[in-house]
């Protein structure tokens, strides 16, 4: 009886379609986050996050009627974000239909606002979003999609979140991205052993063994990926048979 | 039969509503004195914060109604923050009473394990259950929460509940999961976002409700 690791894919979408890594197979409208949304539900998926990385104003509503389409595909959980900077604006996300939601440059402008949204929803709702890149001899925090140095520590900043109220850490190593070469498993682990709440890896996942690696070496508590689930690279139901036969803890779905 | 689900600010209502339509479940949203009085089968659904729950329904006049639906037998899910309510009071908010059908405090989970306990656990039975019936005992649901009904330990919740406690989990410590007791029942998971397992979960508390319900009528 041990809590299972969780293996999460993630959609990025402009608000309205998934627009990051998708070249789809197997799918009549492959860009429909609710689609997606409906095959990793079937396929034992063990959370779903929705980013609106574009997170322009004009977009929100889009944003929320896209969380409602992909909410009702659901039977697992749902964690949203992209652009928040208010207790409304989390209010709404929690409305729309996701379960969790995600902070990032809001936070680190104005720290408070994690305490803000843990009295309101609780801390189990609120997903402190890290972008980490290696700097020297640190893991410097980078804002507003990665564009600009915070010049803060990530793995004090984590710390810092947990403490102000954030339930989760979901840490992107901005140096693994996108790049297939495996997670930061050093961020990862350095991270995790700071932090008393759960970590989620994000960035660089390709084949099952770096899903092992975070797991067990990087002490993740769930792994997320986009493109290798989308090109259906890598099937969610052979990934956990894979990790479960190597002594990780998971949900089976069949 | 019709299923109410207690409204309140903080609730994850519509996803208990979306979980219960794709059963073929009817529901409404009950969010007065007179709907909670009126409902066949009720549903406390719970996320966020024990002080805030317990002063909305407060608030709303939700609290005497919703006792005296379940002293009079009427069929009660508690979901999540929904279980802990069913206890006098809670660690999280020492100022605030809960609904006290059982003694005892709900208190948190030792910080020895990564805190919210958040995500899939598997369950252990320790008596015979209802709402677990043709349930996988290898079955995962999902959690999200930092305070529990601890078996052991601070709180004396757990012994309050007794036998009514028929399934635990263990994070940090061992915690109570699933509670039934006559036309009370309560889960800490959300089983309206465990996906099969806990879709089982909600159509084996219509069922039963359904049935006690019966039984309740043929008596009269």
């Amino acid at each position: 009886m041990t809590l299972a690791r969780r293996i999460i894919p993630c959609l990025d979408t402009d608000g309205e379609r998934v627009v990051k890594g998708v070249q789809f197979v197997n799918l009549r409208d492959a860009g429909d986050p609710a689609a997606l949304a409906a095959r990793y539900n079937a396929e034992g998926a063990d959370e779903l996050v929705v980013l609106d990385i574009a997170a322009s104003r004009d977009h929100r509503p889009t944003f929320l009627e896209t969380i409602r389409r992909v909410a009702a595909e659901l039977a697992i959980p749902l964690t949203a974000g992209g652009g928040v900077a208010t207790v409304a604006e989390g209010r709404a996300i929690l409305r729309a239909g996701a379960d969790k939601l995600t902070v990032n440059t809001a936070a680190l402008r104005r720290p408070e606002l994690l305490t803000e949204l843990a009295a309101e929803f609780g801390s189990q709702a609120v997903v402190l979003a890290i972008d980490a890149k290696r700097v020297g001899h640190r893991w410097e925090t980078f804002v507003r999609g990665g564009r600009d140095s915070a010049d803060r520590d990530a793995v004090e900043w984590a710390s810092e979140g947990a403490s102000r109220g954030a339930g989760e850490i979901l840490l992107t190593s901005m140096d693994r991205d996108g790049t297939r070469s495996g997670f930061d498993i050093a961020l990862t682990a350095a991270i995790s052993e700071k932090v008393g709440v759960p970590v989620i890896a994000s960035g660089g996942a390709n084949v099952p063994a770096d899903f092992l690696d975070v797991f067990i070496a990087g002490r993740a508590d769930a792994a997320l990926a986009a493109s290798i689930f989308h090109d259906a690279v890598q099937g969610l139901g052979d990934l956990k048979r894979y990790l479960a036969e190597n002594g990780v803890p998971v949900r089976l779905t069949r | 039969m019709k299923i109410s689900l207690i409204e309140y600010d903080a609730g994850n209502l519509p996803s208990v509503e979306r979980a219960l339509a794709r059963q073929g479940v009817a529901c409404e949203r009950a969010a007065t004195a007179d709907a909670v009085r009126g409902a066949e089968a009720l549903i406390l659904p719970g996320v966020g914060h024990f002080g805030q729950l317990m002063r909305t329904l407060g608030a709303r006049g939700l609290i005497a109604p919703l006792a005296e639906a379940i002293s009079r037998g009427t069929p009660l899910l508690g979901i999540c923050l929904g279980l802990q309510a069913l206890f006098s009071g809670s660690e999280e908010a020492p100022g605030d009473a809960g609904l006290g059908l059982y003694a005892g405090q709900v208190a948190a989970l030792p910080a020895t394990a990564k805190l919210p306990h958040m995500g899939w656990n598997q369950l252990q039975r320790k008596r015979a259950s209802a709402l677990l019936e043709g349930v996988p005992a290898s079955a995962y649901f999902y959690f999200a929460h930092s305070y529990a009904v601890l078996h052991q330990g601070p709180g004396g919740a757990a012994e309050a509940a007794g036998d009514a406690a028929v399934a635990t989990c263990d994070h940090g410590a061992e915690f109570v999961a699933v509670l039934e007791q006559k036309n009370i029942f309560a889960v800490q998971f959300h089983p309206e976002k465990s996906a099969e397992a806990g879709a089982r979960v909600l159509r084996n508390f219509v069922a039963h409700a359904a049935s006690l319900r019966a039984a309740a009528q043929s008596r009269r």
